[in-house]
């Protein structure tokens, strides 16, 4: 079930062992050197100059590029900003998968199949593909410009329900049935005996989510005008514009650590649900 | 209960389609002018573009040249990672980091790192005696920095999906090849592989899907020059329908994608459904 934990008999790993073991090492070796950069650069006084490139802290760390970075853009603001996208994402998907996911797997009704295609398309079609009329769209709704806007394309997600359907195909029908002479209503049902049984898929959902909106950038960079809106993937953007400009590289780095971090912290503490999540999402 | 989802995929996925293939074929007579049917104008204007013939060429090469690399780079890390150690656990999480991050932050990181002659690679090249090409200023060079950012920020997240693939793996079909005389490399071939076929075709389909969507790297980096040699598909329509108001050559545009994004789903239609199962009732 989970990467972490698992253990086959004859690992596959073994399949030359020195040989494997000696690649990863080289090629880890080189996957570390950008986070490297990132954080020696960061906390190097010297921002601006040679000696930038060094991967070895040669100075006394300072936190001077971060209060520059913290100074020049308004990254709480952003990060906010980020928050409430994210979160509002979230909360709607989770109503509208779950819904659409139990419609699927429990109800028999005309043109299931084909809406199961219609489902299938928005896996291939991401709303920024068809960002131009979509831009147009929220034009039209009034919602340019505002946190909405960015967030109202995603607020349906065929990949969601195809988790959340399959989730709920896995709970014994007789589960239903019982509620169902109980007199619970449909929602009632959904709410006290699928939703809590399904709850593995919800959080796995939920990160997946989460990392993905977390981290987007070209749709909210379309839909996002003013300054005040930015999250924080477009305000790193304009930010390293700027500083680029001045050759600021320290305070780049310092930049880019702070609008990694908040992911980076949430892997840390829950590395394990993390990468379990991600991988039981994916394929069954 | 199909109606919420149903509501908002009709106006940010169906209608934006249709509305794509109506703008494809209208278009702007005269500057200024109403909106007029111009047939197959659009098109021919964009296949007229060398920078969209370009940014269509660099598309297939960046999907070819970033899938396949990503992927075997990620069966190899999910191979030597497969059994569970706190050291391997250090590894994978340092090969899934870069999934972590946003695009636009690594196109940050990678900015310094192919700075010329001060930048993190030729300072150490230059360590080396070695001087390297200018990254993302040299046409020939720069699409190839770029793939290998893309590279760097997604194998490991399909490292993921073969690591969870590989317990599909049972234990006794190694030992049975062992026995049977099998070395290493013909387990893999007939063993391990077969047995992850699945997961490839999984790999390479949302590999390839993705590809397609993510452009923030080319944003920060290069903007798609020196002279359209990074652009990308979604880029180029970015430019057009950003900066040049061509809403038709846009829209015209998008449906190009879109005919190769229904090209990579059709030709994997099963193991779509296989992943998400409507078949198996």
């Amino acid at each position: 079930m989970s990467a972490t934990t698992m253990s086959t008999g004859v690992s596959t790993g073994e399949i030359t062992p020195k040989l494997g073991y000696a690649a990863t090492l080289l090629v880890a070796g080189l996957w570390m050197v950008p986070f490297l950069w990132m954080l020696v650069a960061a906390f190097n006084p010297e921002s601006i100059g040679a000696g930038m490139a060094s991967l070895v802290p040669s100075y006394i760390p300072t936190l001077a590029n971060f209060r520059e970075a913290w100074a020049s853009a308004d990254f709480p603001r952003y990060g906010l900003n980020t928050l409430v996208i994210t979160l509002g994402i979230l909360a709607v998907q989770i109503v509208t998968i779950t819904l659409a996911g139990y419609a699927f797997a429990r109800l028999e009704f005309p043109g299931r199949t084909l809406c199961f295609y219609l489902f299938l398309l928005q896996l291939m079609l991401a709303p920024v593909v068809l960002i131009v009329p979509n831009l147009t769209t929220i034009a039209k709704l009034g919602l340019y410009d505002s946190l909405l806007g960015v967030m109202a394309p995603y607020f349906a997600s065929a990949f969601g329900t195809f988790l959340m359907r399959q989730a709920f195909r896995a709970i014994p029908r007789e589960l239903e049935d019982a509620a169902l002479i109980d007199g619970a209503s449909v929602f009632q049902r959904i709410g006290f005996i699928y939703l809590p049984l399904a709850k593995p898929s919800l959080v796995a959902f939920s990160i997946v989510s989460v990392t993905a909106h977390w981290n987007e950038f070209l749709w909210p960079l379309m839909v996002i005008n003013s300054p005040d809106l930015r999250p924080l993937t477009v305000g790193l953007a304009s930010f390293t514009r700027g500083a680029e400009g001045a050759q600021a590289w320290g305070v780049i780095a310092a930049g880019t650590l702070l609008v990694s971090a908040p992911l980076l912290i949430a892997f840390a503490l829950f590395q394990r649900a993390f990468v379990n999540s991600f991988v039981s999402s994916g394929i069954k | 209960m199909l109606a919420p989802s149903l509501l908002f995929l009709a106006l940010f996925t169906y209608w934006p389609v249709v509305q794509v293939l109506w703008q494809s074929l209208h278009g702007q007579v005269r500057v200024g002018g109403p909106q007029a049917y111009v047939g197959a104008q659009n098109f021919l204007k964009l296949f007229a573009d060398p920078a969209f013939r370009k940014a269509l060429a660099n598309n297939l090469v960046y999907a070819l040249g970033t899938v396949i690399p990503s992927l075997v780079l990620a069966l190899g890390f999910a191979m030597a990672l497969a059994r569970s150690s706190r050291v391997n656990a250090l590894f994978r999480a340092l090969f899934f980091l870069p999934v972590l991050i946003p695009l636009v932050a690594a196109a940050s990181i990678f900015l310094f790192l192919f700075l010329p002659n001060v930048g993190l690679l030729d300072y150490h090249l230059a360590k080396l005696a070695l001087s390297g090409p200018n990254w993302l200023g040299d046409p020939d060079v720069a699409l190839w920095s770029i793939m290998a950012l893309t590279i760097w920020k997604n194998a490991g997240y399909y490292m993921l999906f073969f690591l969870a693939g590989l317990q599909a793996v049972p234990a006794d079909a190694y030992e049975a090849a062992i026995l049977d005389g099998a070395g290493p490399w013909q387990r893999l071939r007939y063993v391990t592989l077969p047995y992850l076929k699945p997961t490839i075709g999984f790999v390479l389909v949302i590999g390839l899907l993705n590809v397609v969507t993510q452009v923030d790297h080319v944003f920060v980096l290069t903007k798609g020059g020196p002279s359209d040699s990074t652009n990308l598909l979604l880029f180029y329509v970015y430019q057009q329908a950003v900066e040049n108001y061509d809403a038709g050559r846009a829209a015209a545009g998008t449906l190009v994608m879109l005919a190769l994004l229904l090209a990579v789903t059709a030709s994997s239609l099963r193991t779509l459904e296989r992943s998400f199962g409507e078949k198996e009732t």
